[in-house]
């Protein structure tokens, strides 16, 4: 059983409320860091933590902390990111749902230490229940004045309000999220500057995700150190990951960083195997713009080491045989699925989500669609499988956000480890013609047909 | 015949959600009150009918001192405010790769087949619209659909009859567009 410091009172009745919470350990970190610890020495904890980004970038937190601009005149910001909508992730969705005095606790004690008076929890706004429970959480909270003027007799005051997104994939990039916060289209800005010098109505501003400010309120409560004991290497504490697809038990589930990634899909304290006795065919471990990887590769990197689930085993091999942890959005397909038609829906995705700002993303993003459409439906040539690696070559990096390198990521990795079931679209279309084609007959490689 | 006689309605809001408008602006420093938009246009469009017709629109703009078109790019920008009337319940359902992979394609040829349209179309009588969508964040109980704020989840042909069933003998179909709205 491995360590809970997010989700260990998840199945505490009536823990979604301010005092089932509070009993059970609840604003400790909010008190502990008012009361005896500076703002920097909060921000310290952080950093000792090692605790990354669980957004999907993993980049540092400590150091994204530091990096704002602390001699500025202006008000600063804590906007917390939980508009979630990376295809295979609902993790934060799950936090928010079930303990949502967590995500609020985190927003106070972190907000103490960036020194804003003002936050924002910016929500999807397809998570409207959400935001209810959200509300109504805050509410308590002033009530039992960890937020509003002098929390807790002390001389911080902060108010922490929710903002309703409007259903757009783009404002998970944090500039985009913070146009849309002011009012505007969700086109991500030129960077720099970078949000921690000018964010939120040009000041100063952190944007973090759900999880990582979450991550927080155990970081504060038993000091970072303590925190970073738990993983392996620069992947430390536990990770939220949501598991989707072919599985026995789709779910949210807390690991420790470091678990093998056999075990997670395996193990009855997870995923509990692959449904319906079949095998597995491919896993997206990281939300739908990291790279696909077929089971042999998943479970053992292309040296033959155990996969892990850290940011620098998934990511071991680069984009030749590794993946990315990403956002923990963990998608398993059976030998049933159909890459083709599994990464057409992706293709589609990121069309429909790309904000039309830079030339090759709003293009590209279409043009990929379509002649995956055209593969999937049995009309495709032979030519369209060099010309989709060529379109995502020409999107990945020079868009002015990462929306370009995710929608170009799936197409390039799908091509490169399951080239054959392209071919195979394009060469046998009468096979293809049922959408559950390979449910009905199951893919095989075209070198054993022919030779059959 | 909606758009024509919402076209024609005096846009206002209720007293309740009027109040509600003005607490919303208050949590923006001063001068800022545009970041109120996206809310409001979720309000606008629980009170107005369940989609955002250019009246409506302008009477946003005007209650945060905008011009309308900050209102228009907004409002067609994101996939949630819907900018031609719908039935009185939209039923949105996720086709995602997650989604896609536990069935959501046999639920959308279901719903199509019951209620005798295709995805994008209302049907005759003005209750359902049919609409699929992009991943709605609930991958690990697919597949599933959003109706008003709530979501239907680990659905079955079987729980999308039971759902239709419920949702046409509900009264004021206003409640599932707007279950939430003290809460946006």
């Amino acid at each position: 059983m491995g360590k809970k410091l997010l989700l260990q009172h998840e199945n505490v009745p009536g823990i979604s409320t301010f005092d089932v919470y509070r009993k059970n350990g609840g604003y400790a970190s909010v008190e502990k860091a008012l009361k005896s610890m500076t703002p920097d020495e909060v921000t310290e904890e952080v950093k000792k933590s090692g605790l990354r980004g669980r957004g999907g970038a993993g980049f540092p937190a400590g150091m994204k902390w530091s990096f704002l601009d602390r001699k500025s005149e202006k008000p600063r910001y804590l906007v917390c990111n939980a508009d979630e909508s990376e295809p295979g992730t609902f993790k934060d969705r799950y936090l928010m749902e079930k303990i949502p005095h967590l995500l609020i606790e985190g927003m106070i004690t972190s907000s103490y230490a960036l020194g804003a008076n003002t936050s924002y929890i910016y929500v999807r706004g397809e998570y409207m229940y959400v935001i209810a429970i959200l509300e109504k959480a805050i509410d308590e909270a002033y009530k039992a004045g960890f937020l509003g003027n002098n929390i807790l007799g002390t001389n911080y005051s902060l108010n922490l309000y929710v903002q309703p997104g409007g259903g757009a994939y783009i404002c998970g990039e944090e500039t985009a999220l913070l146009e849309s916060l002011e009012g505007k289209r969700g086109n991500p800005r030129l960077k720099p500057p970078f949000p921690a010098i000018a964010g939120l109505y040009a000041s100063p501003t952190v944007v973090n995700n759900v999880e990582t400010i979450a991550a927080v309120v155990p970081i504060v409560n038993q000091g970072g150190e303590e925190y970073a004991k738990i993983g392996i290497g620069k992947s430390t504490g536990t990770k939220l990951i949501s598991a989707s697809g072919h599985i026995n038990k789709p779910g949210v589930y807390e690991i420790e960083l470091g678990l093998p990634v056999e075990e997670f899909i395996y193990s009855e304290e997870y995923c509990g195997g692959i449904w319906k006795g079949r095998k597995m065919k491919a896993v997206v471990a990281g939300g739908s713009s990291v790279p696909i990887l077929p089971t042999d590769l998943i479970l053992k990197t292309a040296k033959g080491e155990q996969r892990l689930m850290t940011y620098e085993s998934l990511s071991d091999g680069g984009f030749v045989s590794g993946t990315m942890l990403g956002s923990g959005g963990f998608i398993v397909l059976d030998e049933t699925a159909c890459i083709v038609r599994h990464l057409y829906t992706f293709a589609r995705f990121y069309h429909h989500e790309s904000c039309g700002q830079c030339s090759p993303c709003r293009e590209g993003t279409g043009w990929m669609e379509k002649v995956i459409h055209r593969i999937e439906h049995g009309h495709g040539h032979e030519s369209d499988i060099d010309l989709l690696v060529d379109v995502a070559k020409k999107i990945e990096g020079n868009t002015i956000c990462p929306l370009g390198d995710a929608a170009a990521w799936p197409v390039a990795s799908a091509i490169r480890h399951f080239r054959e079931e392209f071919e195979y679209h394009i060469r046998y279309p009468e096979k293809v013609k049922n959408p559950k084609h390979f449910e009905i007959e199951p893919f095989v490689s075209e070198r054993l047909l022919v030779n059959s | 015949m909606r758009q024509m006689s919402q076209e024609t309605k005096n846009m206002e809001f209720s007293a309740d959600t009027r109040a509600l408008v003005d607490r919303i602006i208050k949590r923006y420093p001063a001068g800022k009150q545009k970041s109120a938009l996206l809310p409001l246009l979720h309000l606008a469009q629980a009170e107005f009918g369940g989609w955002l017709s250019v009246p409506a629109m302008d009477y946003i703009a005007s209650i945060l001192d905008i011009k309308p078109i900050e209102v228009y790019e907004v409002a067609s920008f994101y996939t949630m405010y819907n900018l031609r009337p719908v039935g009185k319940c939209l039923l949105e359902v996720c086709r995602t790769g997650p989604c896609m992979l536990r069935g959501a394609e046999d639920i959308v040829a279901h719903l199509e087949n019951k209620l005798g349209i295709k995805e994008g179309e209302t049907t005759a009588d003005g209750l359902f619209t049919l609409k699929t969508t992009e991943c709605l964040g609930s991958c690990g109980t697919a597949p599933m659909l959003q109706c008003g704020a709530d979501y239907y989840e680990n659905l079955s042909n079987e729980k999308v009859d039971t759902l239709l069933e419920k949702l046409k003998t509900v009264k004021d179909h206003s409640t599932y567009m707007r279950s939430n709205r003290q809460e946006i």
